[in-house]
């Protein structure tokens, strides 16, 4: 049998577009099994923004129902998951918004703070870290450490570097520019890296790695 | 190259997304500089520890709390 190579410029349609066909045509079955697919990411989501497990609950819920009754507004020039995600950012925003009795809740607050984004903790971490924790041990030091970011941080590192969407899909769905997103990025990483040090720095040796400090708007040159 | 010009190019770096000549000079500082080095090591492995270790568990029954709630709109919808 001869392989169909895609013509050239043609982009080969995601896996999900059937699926989305099949939910317009009345399959609900299909429609669970994109639930499926995603009901994890979804409520990392809710949760990371919320930090509030029943909210992240009713955000999840309310997220797949909107987007079920939303399917025929799916245009298709962006990807299911990233259009799931949009909807699910905005509820839990929403629901924050609730919380707080209708103060305007936005992404960008908080980020004022360059805490953590001059990196000072320069030991180095024992090898495979995460070891040296059992399992909850280990959760409830990353939920702790990520739930000290600045929202504004938190949610472009979700996005982006657990939920995998790319620069450009997560300045889409935040409403961000994308050298906005790249800096925040940069930030969350290194504050992040910061916190974890803490707990993950190889526990021998310390010395030959007093604090000292690289700044972004530092310049220093080395042999 | 600097260390400050290196950190602002750290996430260009790690996501592997530098020209091939400036690839060469971020590796070339980094042969040199143990504190970027380790700047460097850690801040991949913050983001592959985060990635690979589930912070939040879906928590049980919600899933079927979900597929009960889809299932009674789309009685009333479809």
């Amino acid at each position: 049998m001869s392989i169909i190579q895609p013509i050239a410029g043609q982009i080969e349609p995601h896996p999900d577009v059937a699926l989305v066909e099949k939910v317009r045509g009345g399959d609900v079955s299909a429609y669970d099994t994109l639930v499926r697919k995603y009901e994890r990411q979804v409520f990392r989501i809710a949760q990371h923004i919320t930090q509030n497990r029943e909210d992240a609950e009713d955000v999840m819920q309310d997220a797949f129902l909107k987007a079920y009754e939303k399917i025929d507004q799916f245009q298709g020039n962006s990807k299911f998951y990233t259009w799931l995600v949009r909807i699910a950012v905005n509820e839990s925003l929403m629901r924050l918004r609730k919380r707080r009795t209708g103060k305007m809740v936005s992404i960008d607050e908080d980020i004022v703070t360059d805490e953590g984004s001059v990196p000072r903790d320069l030991a180095d971490w024992a090898p495979d870290p995460e070891q040296n924790y059992g399992q909850s041990e280990l959760a409830e030091i990353l939920r702790k450490t990520i739930q000290g970011l600045p929202q504004g941080f938190r949610i472009v590192f979700v996005l982006r570097d657990v939920e995998g969407l790319s620069t450009e899909e997560t300045a889409e769905t935040l409403g961000l520019s994308i050298p906005a997103v790249k800096s925040r990025l940069l930030r969350a990483r290194l504050q992040l890296r910061e916190r974890l040090s803490r707990y993950f720095r190889r526990k021998q040796g310390l010395k030959d790695a007093a604090p000292k400090e690289i700044g972004l708007g530092e310049a220093r040159t080395e042999k | 190259m600097t260390c400050k010009e290196f950190l602002a190019l750290l996430d260009d770096l790690i996501d592997d997304t530098v020209a091939p000549e400036t690839r060469a000079e971020l590796q070339a500082h980094l042969g040199r500089c143990g504190h970027c080095e380790v700047i460097f090591n850690t801040t991949r492995k913050t983001i592959e520890i985060y990635r690979s270790h589930e912070v939040y568990e879906l928590p049980t029954g919600l899933r079927d709390r979900l597929h009960a709630a889809i299932m009674a709109r789309c009685k009333k919808g479809c």
